[in-house]
């Protein structure tokens, strides 16, 4: 089963990146374009079947090591 | 006293901690790879800066699953003095030591210059040879900086005088116009509740000797050796 991982930081958080894209965003001219948020995407190969188990084991990877909860929200699809 | 540097896959301030402890104040250092499981010995434990696992992930991250973090975690416990610097404090909040996280410099930039910071606890452990509010002149070298946690713990933190350096103008006012990378309250670094556990952005490695320019970190090494060794006189009585 393939897992794939989005981190990003959370709402409210400042995140400069998004801040300078949208700033360049802005500046070529894409003016409707707002609220950029840069994450990190990741991918990985569980050797699960049953896909219970295989969403507890991505969460308790995110909480444990992919994100920093205190910074940072994390998504994941299955399949 | 006996120190121990910790040395990570990609520490490049380990040697410079060590220099301070063996060749400048005449104490005894122990470099401790990241795979020991023990800190037997020694007396305490610096966790230095660099670019440990080529700050994958996030500065920190995998760092603090290294085997020496649970040893260092037991040392702390115990109420060992353990000093994170740079990314040192990165790896003590990744590990949960302190609390908190680290995001991104506000300016994306990677900041290496000299700062003023505020001595704004002067009884901790590591403090002690500094006098409250006394501006020190120290460099900082990071691109993650910018200290965030939620406001229930700042206001802890604060409450506690837990916030032990902040960044400040050379004639100490704490402004936002000096902060270098935008960490709430412009905090430089913070203890933990017991005093025992230090983790700072600034280096003050790099300044405890004049003749390189300054040394206002050194009085941080002495208050610490002193300390350890106040402790053990008091055991020996």
């Amino acid at each position: 089963m393939k897992a794939k991982i989005h981190v990003t930081l959370k709402q409210g958080i400042l995140d400069p990146q998004g801040k300078a894209i949208e700033h360049a965003l802005d500046s070529l001219g894409f003016k409707k374009a707002a609220n950029v948020r840069v994450g990190k995407y990741m991918e990985l190969d569980i050797d699960q079947t049953d896909k219970a188990k295989a969403e507890a084991e991505v969460k308790a990877m995110c909480e444990k090591l992919l994100a920093n909860t205190i910074i940072e929200e994390y998504r994941y699809e299955l399949g | 006293m006996n120190i121990g540097v910790v040395v990570f896959p990609g520490s490049n301030c380990d040697h410079d901690c060590a220099h301070v402890v063996k060749d400048v104040l005449g104490h005894d250092v122990t470099m401790v790879w990241h795979k020991e499981a023990s800190l037997a010995g020694l007396d305490a434990v610096i966790l230095p800066g660099g670019f440990s696992y080529g700050d994958y992930l996030r500065t920190g991250a995998i760092a603090r699953f290294s085997p020496v973090m649970q040893a260092v975690k037991q040392f702390a416990g115990d109420g060992g003095l353990v000093l994170g610097i740079c990314n040192g404090f990165q790896i003590l909040l990744e590990a949960g030591l302190l609390p908190g996280a680290m995001l991104r410099n506000r300016s994306l930039h990677f900041v290496c210059k000299d700062v003023y910071v505020r001595v704004e606890n002067a009884a901790t452990p590591f403090t002690s040879f500094y006098k409250p509010g006394q501006i020190l002149r120290i460099p900082v070298a990071h691109a993650d900086g910018n200290y965030y946690t939620d406001p229930v713990t700042l206001a802890g933190l604060q409450a506690n005088a837990q916030v032990t350096f902040r960044y400040c103008t050379a004639d100490g006012k704490v402004v936002p116009e000096v902060n270098p990378n935008g960490s709430l309250d412009n905090i430089a670094g913070i203890c933990n509740a017991g005093g025992n556990v230090l983790g700072m952005m600034p280096h003050p490695e790099r300044c405890v000797e004049a003749v390189l320019g300054h040394d206002d970190g050194r009085a941080l090494f002495q208050s610490m050796l002193t300390s350890l060794e106040q402790k053990k006189l008091a055991v020996v009585r």
